[in-house]
């Protein structure tokens, strides 16, 4: 019984809230012509298919290890994740241990394993398997609550400059211009010493410096929208400020928005491996492929070479940043062929 | 131009102004002077006496906004105080020292990107739509996919370990330092190289279908000259804008690259700094990195003006 | 009339393109004559741009291409040479005109720069002599102040003077034939005139021979000697412009001319033209004007007609006047 109640907790919430969000926003997104015409022709691109299917399953890792709930009342939450693999045996070991190996690794006296570890232990003695997709969660929460974060933030900002101009335009094209000329690497670093370490800081971090890029973009496409007739007609008859650009102007908007957000989903989760290696990432506990790699730096140095985590961190990182690259390539294709990479 | 390049240091004022108050602001969040003065007094426990002294000469026991004033104007004259930390070194001296590291690796890497990403792009855009066009933007997505730290992390071991062609890390002065920032440069272009040739790629292409390269081929001028003169020049106007916007990102490499590969630039001064809390010198560090950002974007509109003859600055 | 400086014959060009191939030129055959002006008049979509192009193999690749066909100009097919004999050829004796001045001039070069170029890559002018020659360019083509006018950028100019500049770098090297793509489209009318004039008076100052496209057919009357009409790819009658304007033969010129506002039918209701050009993707099987045609007959729907040579410059393809087709011609009722 307590299984079931301690399942019910916001956390666990929180992933289903937005995967059913996501899912209603897609479904009405079909019913446009617009988005229509672009699920179609991604449809078509195989290449597209397959990146997608690539950031589903990264995503339903992510969303596995997400779900946790506590056996009983003493004993720590633990994720589905974890709980798969201690159904399958995967046993803590000593230290670090090669793929496949049947003993540990780096010790004057090499100790059996207890079990069997598709790529390796770490120094903890953890399988890398499962810190390496325990990475996912980590990553999907950077990119996706950052990016959260920065759609509002840049639509509010951007539209507002762009709609009204003068002194609104003004005043926020002071405060991204100053924020913009303050090397974003400096003010993440400053945030994060102030916001202390964490996942959800990391990505208020990112945020507060990324919604800029953002913003100008908006902004621009506002000003180009705002003296188009269709704007003037909806004036003529009457529509106040709000809805037109609620209902004019942020339709309009949006494919470039989303366009922006889906390349930028990428950088958000390269940008946590370099935190990580400044000391200012993900703290020790969480999965998070910026610490593995970061962690290479000394076992590079190891005789003998320590090159499964590093190698398991960086292409779990890479194939999920590839087929986002790829994805956002074909979307921005599919919805804007003026804006064709090709 | 010469008046519009004025207007343009003049709103560099308030912009510059700004960064020092959200600094300012930014710190008073973080950390207190208290903790400051008990962090740097070289007495373990430190007498509240002691305490007022050090925020005393180091004038935290002023109202705030006098603090701002007064550190504004100081970081406006370039009279950058004394660190904040122990010993509390002069600020101008450490950055006399170091910004010379920090600009041989902006600046070398910062070139050898641009050349070596514009010429793979004219090649790539001169192969367009062939196989070498698409196996060459494929590979480019793919190079993007990368971290940058797995570029340095990699760097480091195969040319500096394995093949020992640069030392692995460190800094010496003068002509020696070429042989340290080498590997920090390579770095630098190699994992730059990707995302820069695909856009520049695209600049390209979208020259090479406007009409007025259909009138030069009805010339009867070669493609190689089609390319290199007349769309180069054309291309060169979202090129300058790319680049140059680029250079607060030179700050990610300085900081990433001196830290890794040990070089004592300004990147790993700052980095030391936010570290052991020393105000001063962020307040410092932060103020010539927008200095540097702001000279770059009115460069950028300068360069703009002269690379297009429609544009006209005002 | 002496023998033709440019022949073409059974060209095709053709596009891939996602929805098929579209055979925007399908066999198209005219003569070009030492001297002479000939028109190639047609609506939008009929391929008449990229006959053009095709003669200077500057067909937007690597889309579009030269399927099938021959050019011939002094004796040589052009679709034989390598690029480089062909770049060799391009803007000294084969030279073209476009018709947007405003974006077919490099924004970020003089107009001095832009002349010059064109000498020097031919070997034709170089140095201060090209530069010399590129202000007395200017001013043969009617710009009042040529030694400013180099100075500037084409964003300086109007649309009237870049269309100018461009006629200048065309003739620059005293080119055998010009190709001029819709010269005077993008201009006010007040400047059309201007434009034509000035090529007509060129043209004949030089001795040049120009192939002008166009779909208006008050410029044909203007300046063409002999005009070919173009539709679908395909010229569907050719003649002395005098004789198509007075006596036009096919349905779809007679209907292109009634088309057009007349004094002589002042105060009657113009005719209209029924439907649009077909895709050219899908080509009908049989004569590509039937669906439209008002003398329809059951062979035009299956059988595209062969070309009918009425007299020894006028040629017509339409079943109308092939005699293969023996059914009886049902007359045009005569929209005038």
């Amino acid at each position: 019984m307590y299984v079931l109640k301690s399942l019910l907790t916001i956390s666990n919430a929180l992933p289903v809230l937005v995967a059913a969000t996501f899912i209603f926003a897609l479904t009405r997104m079909k019913k446009q012509p617009l988005w229509a015409e672009a699920f179609r022709r991604i449809g078509r691109n195989k290449l597209a298919i397959v990146s997608l299917v690539v950031i589903a399953i990264y995503a339903l890792i992510a969303l596995t290890d997400s779900f946790a709930w506590q056996d009983n009342k003493d004993k720590p939450p633990v994720s589905l994740l974890m709980r798969v693999f201690a159904a399958a045996h995967v046993q803590r070991e000593r230290t670090y241990s090669a793929p496949f190996a049947h003993y540990t690794t780096g010790e004057p006296h090499p100790h059996k394993l207890k079990g069997w570890h598709l790529l390796g232990t770490d120094g903890a003695g953890f399988d890398v398997l499962m810190q390496t997709l325990r990475g996912c969660h980590t990553a999907m929460i950077i990119g996706g609550f950052t990016s959260f974060l920065i759609t509002p933030l840049a639509l509010l900002f951007g539209m507002s400059a762009g709609y009204y101009g003068k002194l609104p335009d003004d005043i926020i094209q002071y405060i991204f211009t100053v924020v913009a000329s303050v090397p974003s690497i400096l003010l993440q670093i400053a945030l994060l010493l102030v916001l202390g370490p964490g996942v959800i800081n990391i990505c208020i971090a990112l945020g507060l410096t990324g919604w800029v890029g953002l913003c100008r973009l908006v902004r621009g496409e506002t000003l180009k929208h705002r003296d188009r007739e269709y704007v003037r007609a909806a004036k003529a008859l009457g529509a106040s400020n709000t809805r037109i650009l609620t209902r004019h102007i942020l339709p309009n908007l949006l494919p470039v928005v989303i366009i922006s957000i889906t390349l930028g989903f990428s950088g958000l989760v390269l940008s946590e491996t370099i935190l990580s290696y400044l000391g200012i990432g993900v703290p020790a506990g969480t999965g998070s492929w910026g610490n593995m790699i970061d962690g290479a730096r000394l076992e590079l140095a190891r005789d003998p070479v320590i090159w499964w985590n590093l190698t398991s961190a960086s292409m779990a990182l890479f194939i999920l940043v590839l087929a986002l690259n790829f994805f956002g390539d074909a979307l921005r294709d599919a919805i804007d062929p003026r804006l064709r990479s090709n | 131009m010469i008046g519009y390049i004025i207007r343009r240091v003049l709103y560099a004022v308030p912009i510059l102004i700004g960064v020092c108050l959200f600094t300012f602001v930014l710190f008073y969040l973080t950390t207190s002077p208290q903790d400051l003065a008990r962090r740097n007094l070289s007495a373990k426990n430190p007498t509240p006496q002691q305490i007022k002294d050090w925020e005393h000469t180091h004038g935290y026991d002023q109202p705030k906004w006098k603090q701002f004033v007064r550190t504004t104007e100081g970081l406006f004259l370039f009279r950058f105080g004394k660190s904040d930390g122990v010993g509390g070194q002069r600020i101008i001296t450490r950055i006399k020292q170091s910004w010379l590291p920090s600009f041989e690796i902006a600046s070398l890497s910062f070139i050898a990107s641009l050349l070596v990403n514009l010429t793979a792009a004219l090649v790539i855009a001169y192969f367009r739509g062939t196989y070498f066009d698409s196996a060459a933007t494929t590979l480019c997505v793919i190079m993007m996919s990368i971290t940058y730290l797995l570029y340095i992390i990699v760097g480091q071991y195969t040319l500096g370990r394995l093949m020992r062609i640069t030392p692995v890390g460190g800094y010496l002065p003068g002509w020696q330092s070429l042989h340290f920032i080498m590997l920090p440069v390579v770095v630098a272009v190699v994992a730059g190289f990707a995302s820069d040739t695909r856009l520049y790629r695209t600049f390209i292409l979208d020259e090479i279908n406007q009409d007025y390269v259909r009138t030069a081929r009805a010339k009867g001028i070669s493609e190689s000259r089609v390319l290199f003169i007349h769309v180069l020049k054309n291309a060169a106007v979202p090129v300058i804008t790319n680049t140059v916007s680029a250079i607060p990102g030179l700050f990610l490499g300085s900081v990433l690259l001196e830290n890794f590969f040990n070089i004592p630039g300004l990147g790993n001064y700052l980095v030391d700094a936010i570290n052991n809390q020393d105000f001063a010198v962020v307040r410092a560090n932060v103020f010539i990195g927008a200095l540097v950002t702001i000279i770059g974007f009115i460069m950028t509109d300068v360069g703009y003006a002269l690379a297009d003859p429609r544009v006209r600055l005002e | 009339m002496h023998s033709p400086i440019l022949k073409v014959q059974n060209l095709h060009t053709w596009f891939e393109t996602p929805t098929g191939t579209a055979r925007a030129v399908d066999g198209v055959n005219f003569e070009l004559y030492q001297g002479e002006t000939l028109a190639i008049v047609g609506e939008s979509g009929s391929g008449k741009s990229i006959t053009a192009l095709s003669l200077m193999q500057l067909v937007p690749e690597p889309a579009g291409y030269i399927e099938k066909g021959s050019i011939f100009y002094k004796n040589r097919d052009l679709l034989d040479l390598t690029w480089e004999e062909m770049r060799a050829l391009r803007g000294k004796d084969i030279a073209m005109i476009f018709q947007e001045p405003m974006t077919s001039l490099n924004p970020v070069l003089t107009v001095e720069k832009q002349i010059v170029e064109a000498m020097q890559v031919h070997g034709t002018a170089t140095g201060a002599e090209a530069r010399k020659r590129a202000v007395d360019m200017l001013n043969k083509v009617g710009i009042r102040s040529p030694q400013q006018v180099v100075r500037q950028f084409p964003h300086e100019l109007s649309g009237g003077m870049r269309q100018r500049v461009m006629i200048a770098i065309a003739l620059s090297n005293n080119p055998q034939i010009l190709l001029a793509d819709e010269p005077t489209t993008a201009l006010d009318v007040t400047v059309q005139a201007q434009i034509l004039d000035l090529l007509a008076s060129l043209q004949k100052e030089l001795g040049m021979s120009m192939l002008l496209i166009t779909h208006d057919l008050g410029i044909v009357a203007r300046v063409a000697q002999r005009c070919c009409v173009m539709y679908a790819g395909q010229i569907v009658e050719e003649a002395p412009t005098s004789e198509l304007l007075k006596n036009p033969q096919h349905p779809y010129t007679r209907g292109l001319l009634a088309s057009l506002p007349s004094r002589a039918r002042r105060g009657q209701e113009l005719y209209t033209l029924e439907g649009v050009v077909p895709p050219p993707t899908r080509w009908p099987k049989g004569c590509r004007f039937a669906l439209r045609c008002p003398n329809r007959m059951d062979i035009c729907k299956n059988v595209l007609p062969g070309e009918t040579a009425l007299s020894p410059q006028r040629r017509v393809s339409c079943h109308l006047y092939n005699s293969d087709s023996a059914e009886a011609a049902v007359p045009l009722e005569n929209p005038s």
